[in-house]
Formats: structure tokens, C-alpha cells, sequence
């Protein structure tokens, strides 16, 4: 086990230099720099020479990296021209509300897929099986921008169950509870959206799972020794079953970043997707490029959790 | 489970003649009501927005009429006016005619980079193959959405050509792992070996050997990503980094909805977009999975 964590882990670090290289390149092929946003247009330009000489701006490109990661790793990831603060406090004020969205999301994905998979795989080929099949065939066709708009149409337009955008009513006193509901209630809509098809993957495959598991000569054996079905059930199929989904936990992380920016614009969310929209539209691009540097090393490290409870999981996976 | 290989053999044996791929995809759609039917709507569709775009006036529908500005549907505008009083029917019909346009030209553009890709490391196998799955791996580590976005944000010279390369570029992997994974199994068969002992080049045995025989699931796979590619399209022109607003796509209708007025009180105008994205993903949808039923020979219903 720990020779696959260490291969993996060991596997991770080209991934991450090379993503870090790549993210150089593209914000060095952005138009503008540093200097263009800082200085008005009236002062010389020999001035803004010297500037840039003073901030490495004319060194060759590898110095040029290096001292970015330097940057990096020191939690200095430049300016933002458009919103004059440190990138890292912007993208701070913003974090929080994606991980609230992406945890609600989260958890409402396996509240929403444990018992519909569980339903659709223990009595499979009945009407209620049909129905939730038929609901992730469709989910899976239904891109979660289409399923968003249509939400806040219909409950945050038409009934007005749900705040249209925000992630909190203003004038409320933070620590306060009216400030945690208030925070819940813009939450909720955006959640259900994103989880409702984020989920149709998940149910699919405890269905399976479950209807494979079921056929396996020790559920045969349980039932021949008199197990109740209640008991095949719980102590023999579905610890089976849920252990790899809840394994999943990470891929899906993975799925639902896609899925964030889309959701964070439609409901006007403030988070870190509809950051990194406005600062493209406002070429902002030491904002956009340090957003997709943290995107990536997400999607890293989602991908590895995964892929290390995976196989503690099921050891079929480290004979690979 | 040897057994059943046998038995199965011997069944193929008395057959004479396997029923070639083609025709085994096509009875299983002919088969399969639903699947039949989305096939029938999608041409329909399809040649619909083809006759129907070249009948409009393109001019006429990208024409700026600030006198008419949200106007809803009437005899004249039967889906009503956007925000620049064009004509949204005109736009609904060039925007499909445009997305399935893209998604087609994506999906195979995709495809052949996928193929060639998948096919050069799953045939060499070993070295080649571990640097190709490590580039593969890579690309699946980035995220998707945004590095197209700040793509599309930087290219100088923004066209349709462009915006096709730039999502090719990030969506050839799943054909390539599919592709990998099948000419890794297919290479260690004998007839491969039989070609090799022949002195066939290694290109011909790639070319046509080794590739007629996944063609299939080729095609399973390139149908199911047009699906994805349609939805993938759309949302990047609903995000404003699609087709430029001149050229109107399906996406850019929703993109409307962005504006609270608009989503609650002028569903006309991004509804039918909405309803016509979900049809067409569908459609191909069922299309595909009848498909992928067929070439496995458990599921077929043909």
C-alpha cells in the first residue's frame, strides 16, 4: 500500500511543475503586464523602463520562473490591476464561499445518490428503478448550466422560494444566526442544481455495483444460511457497494469544479468561478491565472485522495 | 468462462459470414424504437436548420433594430426580439445549424488526434506508451473550462477556426484512452503477428489492420462525445466565449437568460434554445448508446 501512495505521490510532482509552467506561459502571453495597470500614461516611458528592470521584467524567461515560484511559495501570487489588492486577499474573500458550495453540493450528492442507487439496485427492473434510471439518463444529457437557469426560473423566479443571487442578505451582522441562515438560504438553490446532476454518475454506479455484488456466490451462501434478507442487505451488499463511492468523494470534487463556474454565475454567487469570470472580462489576468493554477492543484489533489483510498479500498487497484 | 469462448467460436464458425460492423450498428438502431426514432428527428432537424438558414436572409436576422427592442412573439417575429430587436426564430434556427456544425467539426477533429494518439501508444506499447499516457494524464489534470476560456480571452485573431482548435486541443483524451486500451489487446493477437512475420510496415498493420477492427467503438465513442460537445459549445457561448455574438449559437440565445428581466419575464427567447440543446443531446445520446449496445454482443437486441 504505501509503495503505490509513494508512486503516486512521486508521480504528482511532474504534474504540478509542469502545470506551473504551463500557467507561466500563458501569463506571459497575455497582453500587458504589471506596469501596464500601475502607471498612468503620463509618465515617461525610460521611467517605466527602469521599473521593469527593477522588477525582473526584462530578465530571460527561466529566471524569470524561478522567481515567480519563489513568489509562490511565499504566498505572493502578484497584484490584481483591476481590484488594486494582493491577489491572495481577493481570491481569500472568495474561497470561503466556494468551499461552502462545494461541500453543500457534496453532501447533498450522496444524500441524493445512496438511497436512489440503493432503491434502484435492490429491486432493479421495477417501476421505481425505471423511474430513477430514466432520471440519470436525462441527467447525464443535461448540461448543468441548462438545469441552473431553469432552477432560478422556476423557484427563484416563479416562486420565489429562493434568493436569485448573492451569498448573503446585505446589512446582516456576521456571527449572528440570521447571517448563518441567511447564508444557508442563498446556498440552498445553487446546491440542489449543481447536485442534481452531479449526482446521476454516483447512482449509476451503486446500481450496477449493487446489482453485480447481488449475483456473487457470498450473497448465495448468506442466504443459505438463513440471513434475513434486512441482514444480506446491509452487512453483506452495501459494504460492498458504498465503500468504492465513498471512495469517490474526490473524483467528484474533481467533476464539480466545471460545474461551479457556470452555477456561481447563473445565481450570481460570489465565489471563486464568477472571480475568475470578471477578471478575464476585466484582463485581469494575474487573477484568472492564479485561479487556474489553484483549480489545478485541486484537481491534483482530488484526483490523488482518490486514487490512494481507491486502492486501500480495493486492493485489486495497486497490483497495477 | 473459456467455455463460453469456445462455444461461442464454434457458433461463429457455422455461421460462415459474421454480419460485418456496419451493419450490425444499423440493425441494432433499426431495432431500437427510441434510438430509431431520435435518428429520424435529428436528420429532420438537421435538414430543417440547413434549408432554413439558407432560405433566411442572414443579413436581415443579425440586423440591429433599436425600434423593436424585446418585442414579444408575434406574426412577424414568432419567438419575438432580443435585446437588439433581431429576430430570435432566425437566431434560434442559424444557432442550432451553427452548434451542430461546431460539434460535428470538433468531435472529429478530436477524434483523429484521440485515434492517432491512442493508436501509436497502444500498438508500440512500452516506452512509447508510458510517455504518451503521462502527456494524456497531464491533460486530464487541467481544467477544462478555464484554460479554454483564457485561451479563447488571448488568441489575437479570435475565429470560429480558432475556437474549434482551442476545445480540440483539450478533448481528444477520452478517444485516446479508449483507442489505447483496445490496440494494446488487439496487438498481441496473431493475426498482428501474422502481418509482422509477413514484413508488413508497421504503419500498414496500424492503418489497416489493427484500426477497421475498433472501428465500432470508434463510433460509439465519437457519438457520444458529439453529445458532449453540443453541451460543451453551448456553455461556452453562454459564458461568452463561444461563437462571437455575430454568429449567433444556441448558446448565445441562453446567454439572454443571464439578465434577471429577461430570464423571468421573456422565456421565449432562451427557452426554446434550452429545450432544443437538451433534444439534440438526447437524440445523439440515444443514437450512441444503441450503438454501444451493439458492439457488445451480450446487450445487442438486434
Amino acid at each position: 500500500m504505501w509503495k503505490f501512495t509513494v508512486r503516486r505521490i512521486l508521480i504528482m510532482i511532474p504534474q504540478i511543475i509542469l502545470l506551473s509552467v504551463l500557467i507561466f506561459i500563458l501569463a506571459k502571453m497575455m497582453p500587458g503586464d504589471a506596469l501596464s495597470g500601475l502607471i498612468d500614461p503620463n509618465i515617461d516611458p525610460d521611467t517605466i523602463e527602469e521599473k521593469r528592470e527593477q522588477l525582473g521584467l526584462n530578465d530571460p524567461w527561466h529566471i524569470q520562473y524561478v522567481n515567480w515560484v519563489k513568489d509562490l511559495f511565499q504566498g505572493d501570487l502578484g497584484m490584481s490591476f483591476f481590484y488594486k489588492m494582493p491577489v491572495t486577499e481577493l481570491i481569500g474573500q472568495r474561497i470561503v464561499n466556494t468551499f461552502w458550495l462545494g461541500l453543500a453540493t457534496l453532501i447533498l450528492v450522496y444524500l441524493i445518490a445512496v438511497p436512489l442507487g440503493i432503491i434502484s439496485g435492490r429491486y432493479n427492473n421495477t417501476w421505481a428503478d425505471q423511474l430513477i434510471t430514466g432520471y440519470t439518463y436525462i441527467g447525464f444529457a443535461t448540461p448543468t448550466f441548462i438545469f441552473g437557469l431553469v432552477m432560478l426560473w422556476i423557484f427563484g423566479f416563479y416562486f420565489g422560494w429562493f434568493p436569485t443571487g448573492g451569498s448573503v442578505t446585505p446589512g446582516l451582522e456576521p456571527g449572528t444566526m440570521e447571517y448563518v441562515l441567511s447564508k444557508i438560504n442563498h446556498l440552498l438553490l445553487p446546491a440542489i442544481s449543481l447536485a442534481l446532476i452531479g449526482t446521476v454518475s454516483t447512482v449509476q454506479y451503486l446500481r450496477n455495483e449493487i446489482i453485480d455484488v447481488k449475483q456473487q456466490d457470498f450473497i448465495l451462501t448468506a442466504r443459505a444460511k438463513g440471513a434475513p434478507e434486512s441482514r444480506v442487505y446491509n452487512r453483506h451488499i452495501l459494504r460492498n457497494s458504498l465503500l468504492p463511492i465513498a471512495a469517490f468523494f474526490g473524483y467528484e470534487i474533481v467533476g464539480l469544479i466545471g460545474g461551479t463556474i457556470f452555477i456561481e454565475m447563473i445565481f450570481s454567487y460570489p465565489g471563486m468561478g464568477q472571480l475568475f469570470m470578471e477578471s478575464i472580462v476585466a484582463r485581469d489576468y494575474s487573477v484568472a491565472t492564479s485561479l487556474v493554477l489553484l483549480y489545478g492543484i485541486a484537481t491534483i489533489i482530488g484526483t490523488l485522495l482518490s486514487d490512494i483510498i481507491l486502492s486501500i479500498v480495493d486492493p485489486r487497484i495497486r497490483i497495477k | 468462462m473459456s467455455k463460453d469462448v469456445v462455444i461461442m467460436s464454434e457458433q461463429i464458425e457455422e455461421s460462415h459470414e459474421s454480419p460485418s460492423g456496419l451493419k450490425v450498428l444499423w440493425r441494432e438502431i433499426i431495432r431500437d424504437k427510441l434510438a430509431l426514432s431520435s435518428l429520424i428527428l435529428l436528420i429532420v432537424i438537421s435538414i430543417g436548420v440547413i434549408i432554413g438558414s439558407a432560405i433566411l436572409d442572414y443579413d436581415e436576422v443579425t440586423k440591429v433594430d433599436l425600434f423593436n427592442t424585446h418585442a414579444p412573439p408575434s406574426s412577424e417575429n414568432w419567438l419575438g426580439t432580443d435585446y437588439g430587436g433581431r429576430d430570435v426564430f432566425g437566431q434560434l434556427i442559424i444557432g442550432t445549424r451553427n452548434s451542430l456544425a461546431i460539434g460535428v467539426l470538433v468531435t472529429l477533429m478530436s477524434g483523429f488526434i484521440g485515434i492517432l494518439f491512442g493508436l501509436i501508444a497502444g500498438y508500440f506499447g512500452g516506452t512509447i506508451d508510458n510517455i504518451f499516457m503521462r502527456i494524456l494524464d497531464f491533460f486530464l489534470i487541467l481544467p477544462f473550462l478555464m484554460i479554454v476560456i483564457i485561451f479563447v480571452a488571448i488568441v489575437p485573431k479570435y475565429s470560429i477556426i480558432s475556437f474549434s482548435l482551442i476545445m480540440t486541443a483539450f478533448l481528444w483524451m477520452g478517444t485516446a484512452r479508449l483507442v489505447r486500451s483496445k490496440a494494446l489487446q488487439e496487438r498481441e493477437l496473431d493475426y498482428v503477428n501474422a502481418a509482422k512475420t509477413l514484413g508488413t510496415s508497421n504503419l500498414k498493420i496500424m492503418l489497416t489492420h489493427v484500426l477497421p477492427n475498433l472501428s465500432s467503438i470508434i463510433i460509439v465513442n465519437m457519438t457520444l462525445s458529439l453529445a458532449g460537445n453540443i453541451g460543451i459549445e453551448s456553455g461556452l457561448s453562454f459564458l461568452g466565449f463561444g461563437f462571437p455574438e455575430s454568429t449567433p449559437s444556441l448558446g448565445t440565445l441562453l446567454s439572454y437568460a443571464t439578465n434577471p428581466q429577461t430570464l423571468e419575464y421573456r422565456w421565449w427567447i432562451w427557452l426554446p434554445a434550452a429545450i432544443l440543446i437538451l433534444i439534440l443531446m438526447l437524440s445523439v445520446r440515444n443514437v450512441g448508446e444503441a450503438f454501444k449496445r451493439a458492439t457488445d454482443a451480450r446487450q445487442r437486441r438486434g
